[in-house]
């Protein structure tokens, strides 16, 4: 495999975004967008609520894992089970786990993409296949991910390759640092907003941070960053590596694009300029300031997910809530995104914080992000998550409003029990 | 035989086409289609038949990569889809499980809800009443795998994919 030499692309003469560095890499020569290729596959990652389907597919193959130690299976979305048809499933995929020797991680372990970044799976210049559309996640630290179906994913799992169209890409610049109380979230939410739902469909998205945005954007925010740009329907979203990934990991140097790469647009986000986002049912790319919702009134808050489960994120929610009770009538729910995130929180006493300030703890992993268990939205209720959609039906009641936002907005929101105005948020 | 078109808009979610509370691991194998448009259009799992056809706006299927929500639609008994465009995830899920993504922008807009059509598969062909509309098929490498009868059975068949 690529990943250990640091060779540059075969043949590479043409100016290269990253996304095409990554795929010529693959694909072992040059390739350019709109090409049909079939490359190596560096990781397959599956989950709970998809590996029966994947298991089927490839008994139908009739094949097992092209090398056990390229798969992984988490248990997340529905975990720990909340029916029989769900236990079942699971301890289907457990024994299917056993029999194969590939990585497996239990109920409780945490959500998939927060799993594979911890464990060291997920590498800068990989290919990571996962069927779960958030996996252009790994894009933080410069891996194409990409989300696929429960098919694609047997297929990458029985034959070691998939096929994709190598895609254009969308330069995203954001550039500074952003003002105290914004995120990376408010800047995920504008980027979605800017862009729509459909802005990236079939392209990467390739996020330049500069200007001191590079410093202020660790792991954590970038993976926030590259999780988001799925809801603007993109195929990758891959971060250029810089500040805390260049100390965290190796990266090999040919994983930057090209200095006159052709990108598909250009989008420029001024952080010194952005205030706390808020993206408005049903549609994630619905974004508007939050301070324009200021005063709707709260039911349910919601912090955790894939997107912003982590330790910073959950910081920031206690440092609004220090010494505070939530509001009267209102309830929120905290789901870390790892049982690592759970342990730094509770060293930390950040669970203590959360927990005296009325939120109730939940198992890491999903929660009730897709509305399956562990907290659903009943009808006509108003949410105000840190998750990244707020489709119809999407945590629950189809007639529930979800609201997405920063961490620090959904604890605002939970302390006063409504959106929080620019005097709160600034 | 003429088929039911059944017509949706733009930005049709596999959460709209099947919502998650109604995959198969939550109501069962042998279930979960009967929910497909369950919040969107309740009657659509009682009436629709096999062979009818889907129409969509642009970015089809976009959001969760659930692939039981194509598979719903494949139970249903739904051979082929025309849209303005698709989202990644689930035309690829449409290629693997084999049902044809048709592309036309000038045919959804010339098709109704309810219009009454017929569509000849291998020609690429709509007709509605005397009028004939011309479908673009796939690229030749879906093409060969839905050929097979589906991504999946060409890999089966072949022990590789297409082109490789
Ligand atoms: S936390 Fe939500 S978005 Fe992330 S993987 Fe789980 S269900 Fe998907």
């Amino acid at each position: 495999m690529s990943l250990t030499t640091s060779r540059k692309p075969p043949g590479a003469g043409r100016p290269q975004t990253l996304a095409e560095k990554i795929l010529s890499q693959k694909a072992g020569r040059p390739v350019k967008p709109g090409e049909l290729v079939v490359v190596e596959v560096d990781h397959a990652m599956t989950i709970d609520s998809i590996v029966p389907t994947v298991i089927a597919r490839l008994e139908y193959l009739g094949k097992d894992p092209f090398d056990p130690r390229r798969v992984s299976l988490v248990f997340d979305h529905v975990a720990p089970p909340a029916n029989v048809n769900v236990a079942n499933a699971q301890k289907q995929g457990r024994e299917w786990a056993r029999r194969t020797g590939v990585n497996f991680f239990e109920v409780g372990r945490g959500v998939c993409h927060q799993v594979l970044v911890e464990e060291g799976i997920a590498k800068p210049g990989m290919l990571i296949v996962g069927s779960d559309s958030h996996s252009t996640t790994y894009g933080a630290l410069a891996a194409f991910g990409t989300g696929m179906g429960a098919t694609d994913i047997a297929l990458a799992i029985a034959t070691g390759k998939t096929w994709l169209k190598v895609p254009e890409s969308v330069k995203v610049v954001m550039k500074g640092r952003p003002r105290p109380g914004v995120s990376a979230k408010d800047a995920a939410l504008e980027m979605v907003g800017r862009l729509g739902a459909d802005g990236a469909t079939y392209m990467a998205v390739e996020i330049y941070l500069e200007d001191g945005a590079e410093e202020a954007f660790g792991l954590s925010e970038r993976m926030t960053l590259a999780n988001l740009t799925m809801e603007a329907g993109a195929k990758a979203g891959l971060v250029v590596p810089s500040g805390e990934i260049l100390e965290r990991y190796p990266v090999p140097e040919w994983l930057y694009p090209d200095p006159n790469a052709r990108y598909a647009k250009t989008l420029e986000i001024d952080l010194t300029e952005l205030t706390p986002r808020l993206s408005v049912p049903f549609y994630v790319d619905n974004v508007h300031p939050a301070a324009a919702y200021a005063g709707t009134e709260v039911d349910f808050v919601f912090i955790g997910t894939c997107t912003n489960g982590r330790i910073e994120d959950l910081r920031a929610a206690a440092e609004v809530l220090k010494g505070k009770r939530i509001a009267d009538g209102v309830r929120m729910l905290v789901v870390p995104a790892s049982s690592e995130v759970l342990k730094q929180a509770m060293a930390e006493g950040v669970l203590q914080t959360l927990i005296e300030a009325g939120a109730t703890i939940g198992t890491p992993g999903c929660g009730p992000c897709m509305g399956r268990h562990l907290g659903v939205a009943a009808d006509g209720e108003r949410v105000v998550s840190t998750a990244n959609r707020n489709f119809r039906g999407r945590m629950g009641a189809a007639s529930a409003e979800v609201y997405l936002a920063s961490p620090r907005t959904a604890a605002l929101a939970a302390l006063t029990g409504r959106i929080p105005g620019e005097e709160e948020n600034p | 035989m003429t088929a039911r078109v059944w017509k949706f808009g733009d930005d049709i979610n596999t959460d709209d086409i099947l919502p998650g509370k109604y995959a198969p691991f939550m109501v069962g194998e042998d279930r979960f289609h009967t929910f497909a448009f369950a919040h969107l259009r309740p009657e659509f799992a009682r009436e629709v038949k096999p062979g009818d056809l889907l129409v969509f706006g642009k970015n089809a299927g976009l959001g969760s990569s659930r692939e039981y929500a194509p598979e719903a639609l494949k139970k249903l008994g739904i051979r082929a889809t025309i849209a303005k465009s698709y989202a990644r995830i689930f035309f690829r899920n449409l290629v693997n499980l084999g049902i044809v993504p048709f592309v036309s922008e000038e045919v959804v807009d010339a098709l109704a809800d309810g219009d009454e059509a017929r569509l000849d598969l291998e020609a690429g062909r709509l007709y509605r009443g005397n009028e004939v509309f011309t479908l673009t098929p796939p690229p030749a490498f879906l093409l060969e795998a839905l050929k097979a009868g589906s991504m999946l059975e060409y890999v089966k068949r072949h022990g590789r994919f297409p082109a490789e």
